[in-house]
């Protein structure tokens, strides 16, 4: 087996990302996706104002950072004037549901020829571990010491239950709970990649990474509480898998 | 038979790599490296390289070649 680090991940410096944190290993499932396709060369990334912002420390790809909850419909227009480009939107859970939902709705509905990449860990990783739209039941964070209730902070959003009607080319969710669950989802981003080259329209996957820090647990445990908690409220697969529209 | 190598300079501990090893190659050294942090330790004779570590580490450390 051979598994070389990509050339599109930038090995002169290092990302500050925490020790365990998912961001390293999506950005690498992307690096290694496009070099399979050989896009290296047309990438664009849009970074959000949250954690995954290194991301452009981490890799060598052209790389603009939209307004703050707004890295999807950034990524829209870039796509507009570039039309040859492979524009990624990298935004987070608390991004992509909660501050930018509109934008993330409204691409979806007018089905532009982006991939959005969401990072989900159910907090807001970067401002210290605050409850998101998509914290678990009782999940304990700094906002909601006494664990998230339903009665007073409602539901948890599912992404794949809002736009899983819609006519979009792709909607997908992947874990980074182990090995083989990582190898599905570079398959998921792949393939979304894929479908904008072809021109097929909106692709949204969703990613459910650990976040050790501000679950407050090693690593390790963050893994488990993937595989035993949030891949439960927030089950795995592919949920749309048609070309567009356009 | 496939080589493994790690970079420890970029190693921050986190120890996916150990949790997912099913041949216990890799192990928690108890050294720390340039970062201030516990690195991993490698017993490359164990290793069968079957890349779990490789998919798992978030800091690229770890590099199987053929």
């Amino acid at each position: 087996m051979n598994c070389k680090i990509p050339n599109g991940i930038d090995m002169s410096q290092q990302a500050s990302w925490c020790p365990g944190c998912g961001h390293g290993i999506i950005v690498r499932l992307l690096a290694e996706a496009a070099q399979e396709l050989g896009i290296d060369d047309r990438m664009i990334m849009v970074e959000d104002v949250a954690c995954g912002e290194f991301a452009q420390f981490a890799l060598k790809y052209n790389t603009i950072m939209g307004a703050h909850g707004r890295p999807i419909v950034t990524a829209a227009g870039i796509k507009r004037v570039r039309p040859d480009a492979i524009v990624v939107a990298h935004p987070g859970d608390g991004s992509a549901y909660s501050i930018g939902v509109e934008s993330t709705l409204h691409c979806a509905l007018r089905n532009e020829n982006i991939l959005a990449l969401v990072v989900n860990n159910s907090v807001f990783g970067m401002t210290g571990g605050q409850m998101s739209p998509t914290s678990l039941v009782d999940m304990k964070t700094t906002s909601s010491p006494h664990g998230r209730s339903i009665k007073k902070d409602g539901s948890p959003i599912d992404v794949t239950k809002i736009l899983g009607q819609l006519d979009i080319a792709y909607l997908a969710r992947g874990s980074l709970d182990s090995p083989a669950n990582v190898i599905r989802t570079g398959k998921m981003i792949k393939k979304a990649l894929q479908k904008q080259m072809n021109g097929e329209g909106f692709c949204l996957v969703e990613v459910l990474s650990p976040c050790p820090t501000n679950w407050n647990m090693t690593p390790v445990d963050a893994l488990e509480f993937i595989k035993k908690k949030q891949s439960v409220t927030y089950p795995t697969g592919e949920f749309i898998d048609k070309g567009g529209a356009i | 038979m496939s080589k493994i190598s790690v970079d420890y300079k970029r190693c921050k501990g986190c120890f996916l790599c150990v949790s997912v090893c099913p041949k216990n190659a890799l192990t928690p050294s108890k050294e720390l490296g340039a970062k201030g942090y516990e690195i991993v330790h490698l017993d490359g004779e164990k290793c069968i390289g079957c890349g779990s570590c490789y998919r798992m580490c978030p800091d690229y450390c770890i590099e199987i070649t053929d």
